[in-house]
């Protein structure tokens, strides 16, 4: 039998991403419903997305859009 | 400017006017859905690029391209993917992978590794927003820029772009299944690094 914290981690990736199969998904469910350690760590995966998301995002520089607003090919 | 429906003279060929007057409207409806989309592809460019002068260049090279070659978008499908395809194949064709290749990344660490690493040096503390604090903005940016391109690519278009996994396959040209693979191993690469980043920083 397999570690079933390791099997929970498998399926972490999958799960968040919604790719699962329904019964993986009532697999996974069924451990973390008993694992509050594995229930931590995928509430910190989640959290780490969005953050990483929101820490990644730049606005783009007006100058930049000024300079692709330019390169638009004029009318005859 | 073009003036449709203006036949003034009955040798020239009014379905040409026509013609060139339905094409000018379709370009300028082009040009401007291409400008509108220019936050999201950027909001890409930025991290597909190494840095913010490589991603200013592309940006700008790639919306150059797009308005000459609008004539090949197919209105009607996903046009911040059209753009992303022509800006990832830009960006490879200027020979921006100078990085070591996949198979010489070390081994990453398991998708658990991070959390456990932070935790343990958090005293119990129960919240993983609190966790994930521990990470600061530079972190996650040069984290992100020391993950090898293959592998970003792939995180960057769904895990900060949002594409479906099929609409990055697309726009890479590579199989869905290795989006699939590529996404799984990227982002414990990304965790790896983080985790360095974290552990310094704390020592």
């Amino acid at each position: 039998m397999k570690d079933p914290c390791a099997h929970c981690e498998e399926m972490m990736q999958p799960y968040l991403d919604h790719v699962l199969t329904d019964e993986e998904m009532r697999e996974a469910e069924a451990h973390l419903d008993e694992c509050e350690l594995c229930r931590r760590r995928y509430r910190f995966e989640e959290s780490l997305r969005i953050y990483v998301r929101k820490a990644a995002t730049e606005p783009m520089p007006e100058e930049l859009r000024a300079k692709l607003s330019a390169l638009r090919i004029p009318l005859e | 400017m073009a003036h449709a429906g203006t036949v003034s003279r009955m040798d020239a060929e009014p379905d040409d006017a026509q013609r060139l007057a339905t094409e000018a409207r379709d370009r300028v409806r082009f040009e401007e859905d291409a400008l509108a989309l220019s936050d999201q592809v950027y909001r890409v460019a930025r991290h597909l690029a190494s840095s913010r002068e490589d991603a200013d260049e592309l940006m700008q090279e790639t919306y150059a391209r797009a308005f000459r070659s609008w004539r090949s978008f197919q209105p009607g499908t996903n046009m911040r993917a059209w753009l992303l395809r022509i800006l990832t194949n830009l960006n490879i064709d200027r020979g921006r992978r100078q990085q070591r290749a996949p198979q010489m990344q070390p081994l990453e660490a398991n998708d658990y590794f991070l959390y456990d690493r932070l935790a343990e040096n958090l005293d119990g503390v129960s919240d993983e927003d609190r966790v994930v604090e521990r990470l600061s903005q530079d972190d996650i940016v040069a984290a992100l820029s020391a993950v090898p391109h293959d592998f970003r690519d792939v995180i960057v278009l769904v895990d900060l772009g949002d594409f479906s996994y099929a609409d990055a396959a697309q726009i890479l040209d590579i199989p869905v299944g290795t989006v699939m693979s590529r996404l799984h191993r990227g982002r414990r690469i990304l965790k790896r690094e983080l985790a360095e980043s974290a552990l310094e920083e704390a020592t």
